[in-house]
């Protein structure tokens, strides 16, 4: 496509800066706390750390447990596991499923896809406890594996909501040519649909990983032990009951970010590849 | 991803998920101490093991917005701990519920601790720290304790100062003004209180009085709308002279060698018109006993003991609970002096129940919207409310019977659709197959809860008693039967609201992510990867934390946005005075963290687009916005709907903005019906019944919505290919 007039290229530029800037505007104060000595909290009219110092950002990524061991890699570790678990999961079951919603008709299907709508009308305040009692019945309290299965099974709804909706938007001769060339349903979504759905499928497992990256209720409630924890409990640890440490809480939220960022970097590159097989098959 | 690749991550990932192992330990400990007192605890529970290696003790730090919860979840399903720290004042509720076992009063137990905690001949569990307010002062500005009220006053006027040109307003006093923790000792002070011994009352002479004194400190004195972190900045910045706060703030002062003031503690003054000390609330940290044991009630003790309590004092700088332990740091003899005259807060679900009506109170008089008589009966009134008596019970018989009889018609009707299509089906039979993974994860582990938690809405319950009463709480909410249906509890104003938070935040969440998205999509863009990464940072910073920072923005005084504001020339904004703007800021909070999801969608829908289509219409002359109309937007619409839908759910259940910002201020306008639920859940007695009740219908009006939706997009789409594609054909 033929670049358009400079004016106009200035402007979408000018555009771009002004929205970055109003975006990263409240983000300067989370910086602010995090390098500012002792425990500012938030409440100034500018971000200006008082101050730089790197002891927050020390203490969150130093911490050891009562064994010595590196306490804070484990709770890394714990919450990429969990949270590409919970992706890897979560996309499995809902690229079936989604696919099965787009391109057939049987009985129950409009059910199927007000239910999918309705559970994410869940109350959480009516949920916690029976997920509670559920899971110790089982016995996966105090487990990741349960935490994954709870996270996966919650990202179901949406992903193959989202999965669909990529899937509808796909030529229907693509998937009927892999038939009358003999290929049998699972053939032809293994291979002609799925390697053509890289963007959707990555741009739904990253709501899933976000979802299990962030959550905090339920991996407080289930998970026991520190070295068990996922980041977002470490996190809400710095905030007591009248008052948190807000140098070490911004910090780490910082630190928890940056992961989600790079990913979404990361996952640029695919969407574009994504695009270009896209426009060549359609 | 290739199938080999996926398994190998899949078994590296099944490695990793393998249970953490618990050393055995005999006795285990939850707390929710940080700092300081965590090091403490944990010392001395190395010192117990290492005396006693056939009972180890077991500390496990829980963070403090998880431990109530997980409390009540684990210990009756005896997954709990032996013992566990909390505040004493949930002892009540808790050892109604069988949650926490009496123990044996504490000898040498400071007499206010012993107070809070006595039950009969027995005690409800060991005190460990006690807290209550003290004043704080800058040394160099007011260099002695004020003695009584008007020495306080005197001493605050002196230092407060009005902003003017580039120098910022000066406060001589820092207090929250409308937290009915913090007014209560003003209460107590002037002889009066919140119970009148039989009931919770609020209208008396003298506590009118108080909140007189109150609302003059606050028009004269106290720096606005402060409250945690803003008060303990204003104080630490040497904006506020004085401050009345816990010991909480001591450990977020900075040293006076890192440009911190010179300060002291002292007890609260004495009231000058009653001669009576201003006598705050004391909160007891108690170790609850919640298993039965010889070992456990051995730590219980232990830890309550004279050799726990110096220890916590000096290396955990808590001030103990516990008589004739020295200070080496006179702020914590001075908050140990402050809880001699502190009064021990009530440990009964009823006295729980003042809080939301008392703090309504105060901030309509902080507004000016009445003054303290008026607001104080509006209390009264508004606390009956709260403390009716539940529900009669229902005989549940005919319940019973009338859902066996539905769910026998539901099933009936369903076999009969069933056997009418079984040919359908069954020609879709592989259908089912590729849905059957997906249903059978959703309906053991998101279906069966929500029944199961649904049907708490039928019950009358605070965890313990459970009463059957229909459909009473339903009814109760749908006719508004306590408050009339233009008051904040109603359902119908609160959906009112709701409806117009949902829609407002779609029209900015869609306008901004996908004017944005249409931005960042053109190849020229230079820096393009950089600008898509930062623009998705609202979405991956924990929102408890940003939501904290856009509160801090919108503050009065201190806030940027009033800031940016006045060199416009603007006067300062009250943000949380008046419903729009309020609103306004929860809103901008929202469309903040809500247009990156919407962004991305819009980003991956681009992608699947053929610009060929535009730039057809680009030589046939469209304009921007034609194109835009005619050719993007009709594109877009079949990804962004169900974007859309799903949006417009999450937001009408968005319950963490209204939460953290505007806290429902002014006066709850601004909750939104899931906001509600909550405190009817959580703030307001504990009624699980009703609060379940709430969600469902909450649920029940988005399955309203969700079944147009589902014929929208669930009816429509089968029958052909998406009109995007048909277009271009």
């Amino acid at each position: 496509m033929r670049t358009p007039p400079r004016w106009n290229v200035a402007l979408v530029h000018l555009m771009l800066v002004i929205a970055t800037a109003v975006t990263l505007f409240p983000v300067l104060w989370i910086l602010a706390m995090a390098v500012s000595p002792g425990s500012v909290g938030p409440g100034s009219a500018l971000p200006v750390p008082q101050g730089v110092s790197w002891e927050h950002l020390r203490a969150v990524v130093g911490t050891r447990g009562a064994d010595g061991a590196w306490l804070f890699g484990r709770q890394l570790a714990n919450s990429l596991v969990v949270s590409v678990a919970t992706a890897v999961l979560g996309t499995t079951l809902a690229a079936t499923s989604g696919w099965a919603l787009s391109r057939w008709t049987f009985p129950g299907r409009g059910g199927i896809a007000g239910l999918i709508v309705l559970t994410q009308a869940f109350p959480a305040v009516v949920m916690a406890v029976p997920l509670y009692l559920l899971l110790d019945a089982l016995g996966l309290l105090d487990s990741r594996t349960g935490l994954v299965l709870v996270y996966g099974t919650t990202a179901v709804p949406f992903s193959t909501w989202n999965l669909k909706g990529w899937f509808d938007t796909l030529p229907r001769e693509l998937d009927e040519a892999a038939m009358l060339d003999g290929a049998g349903r699972w053939t032809t979504f293994w291979r002609v649909i799925l390697p053509i759905s890289r963007p959707a499928l990555a741009v739904t497992g990253l709501f899933s990983f976000l979802g299990a990256w962030n959550e905090f209720v339920l991996a407080a409630t289930l998970l026991g032990d520190e070295r068990a924890w996922t980041l977002p409990v470490v996190l809400q640890g710095h905030v007591g009951e009248h008052g948190a440490n807000w140098g070490e809480f911004s910090a780490g939220a910082i630190l928890v970010s940056v992961p989600v960022v790079a990913l979404f970097f990361l996952l640029q590159k695919q969407l574009v590849e994504g695009l270009a097989a896209g426009s060549v098959k359609g | 991803m290739s199938a080999a690749r996926l398994g190998r991550c899949l078994s590296i990932g099944i490695a990793l998920l393998a249970p953490v192992r618990v050393d055995a330990a005999d006795v285990t400990l939850w707390h929710a101490w940080r700092g300081e007192e965590r090091a403490a605890l944990e010392t001395l529970a190395a010192r117990w093991t290492a005396a006693h290696p056939d009972a180890p003790l077991r500390a496990t730090f829980v963070p403090y917005d998880a431990l109530a919860g997980k409390i009540e979840a684990a210990v009756p399903r005896g997954n709990g701990p032996d013992l566990f720290v909390y505040a004493h004042e949930k002892a009540g509720t808790w050892a109604a519920r069988g949650l926490t076992l009496p123990v044996a009063p504490t000898p040498g137990a400071l007499p206010v601790a012993a107070a809070a905690l006595a039950d009969g001949e027995r005690a409800r569990g060991w005190p460990l720290a006690a807290k209550a307010l003290a004043l704080y002062r800058d040394r160099a500005r007011v260099p002695d304790a004020p003695a009584d009220t008007d020495a306080l006053r005197t001493a605050a006027r002196r230092w407060t100062r009005p902003a003017s040109g580039t120098a910022p307003a000066q406060w001589g006093l820092a207090m929250e003004t409308t937290s009915a923790y913090a007014v209560a000792p003003w209460l107590h002070g002037f002889g009066g209180g919140v119970s009148d011994g039989a009931r919770l009352r609020f209208r008396r002479p003298e506590n009118v009085a108080a909140l007189g004194f109150v609302h003059a400190l606050a028009r004269e004195v106290v720096a606005p709308e402060l409250s945690g972190a803003m008060l303990v900045r204003s104080f630490d910045d040497g904006r506020a002279a004085m401050a009345i706060s816990g010991p909480w703030m001591l450990g977020e002062l900075r040293a006076r060698d890192a440009g911190g003031v010179d300060w002291a503690v002292s007890p609260l003054p004495v009231v000058r018109a009653t001669g009576r000390p201003a006598a705050p609330w004391a909160t007891v940290e108690t170790l609850f006993l919640a298993r039965e044991g010889p070992d456990a009630r051995a730590v219980g003790a232990w830890l309550a003991g004279e050799e726990s309590a110096a220890w916590r004092a000096r290396a955990g700088r808590q001030v103990v609970a516990r008589q004739g332990v020295g200070y080496d740091d006179p702020a914590l003899a001075a908050f140990s002096a402050a809880l001699e005259h502190a009064v021990p807060m009530p440990v009964d679900a009823v006295f729980a129940l003042h809080w939301e009506p008392l703090a309504r109170a105060l901030r309509r008089l902080s507004r000016g919207d009445a003054g303290p008589e008026a607001v104080l009966a509006q209390a009264d009134t508004d606390v009956a409310v709260l403390a009716r008596p539940p529900p009669a019970p229902v005989a549940p018989a005919p319940w019973l019977a009338g859902t066996a009889l539905l769910a026998a018609a539901g099933l009936a009707y369903g076999a009969r659709g069933a056997w009418r299509a079984r040919s359908e089906m069954a020609r879709a039979a592989h259908a089912y197959a590729w849905m059957a993974p997906a249903l059978a994860g959703v309906g053991l582990l998101v279906v069966l809860p929500f029944l199961v938690g649904a049907a708490v809405a039928f019950f009358e319950t605070d965890g313990t008693s459970w009463t059957f009463v229909g459909a009473t709480h339903f009814l109760d909410i749908l006719l508004a039967r306590d408050w009339g249906l233009a008051s904040p509890l109603s359902l119908w104003r609160t959906l009112a609201v709701t409806l117009l938070w949902t829609a407002a935040n779609l029209v900015l969440h869609v306008v901004l992510g996908v004017a944005l998205a249409l931005l960042l999509r053109e190849p020229w863009v230079r820096l393009r990867g950089v600008f898509r990464a930062l623009l998705v940072l609202p979405w991956a910073i924990p929102s408890y934390l940003t939501a904290m920072v856009w509160k801090g923005l919108f503050h009065r005084e201190m806030g940027a946005v009033n800031a940016i504001l006045a060199a416009f020339g603007v006067p300062a904004v009250g943000w949380f005075d008046r419903f729009a703007t309020a609103f306004a800021a929860n809103l901008a909070t929202n469309a903040w963290l809500g247009f990156p999801f919407m962004m991305v969608t819009t980003l991956g829908a681009l992608q699947a687009m053929p610009r060929e289509l535009e730039e057809a219409a680009v030589l046939d002359g469209a304009t921007g916005a034609q194109r835009l109309r005619h050719v993007i937007l009709p594109q877009l619409a079949p990804a962004l709907l169900p974007a859309i839908v799903l949006g417009s759910v999450w937001t009408f259940n968005a319950f963490n903005v209204i939460y953290l910002v505007s806290g429902g201020e002014p006066d709850g306008t601004t909750d939104i019906l899931v906001s509600q639920a909550y405190r009817w859940a959580f703030s307001r007695g504990h009624r699980y019944g009703y609060a379940a009740a709430y969600g469902m219908l909450i649920f029940g009006m988005l399955v309203l919505y969700g079944r147009g939706v589902g014929r929208l997009l669930g009816g429509g789409v089968a029958g052909g290919a998406p009109p995007a594609r048909e277009d271009k054909a």
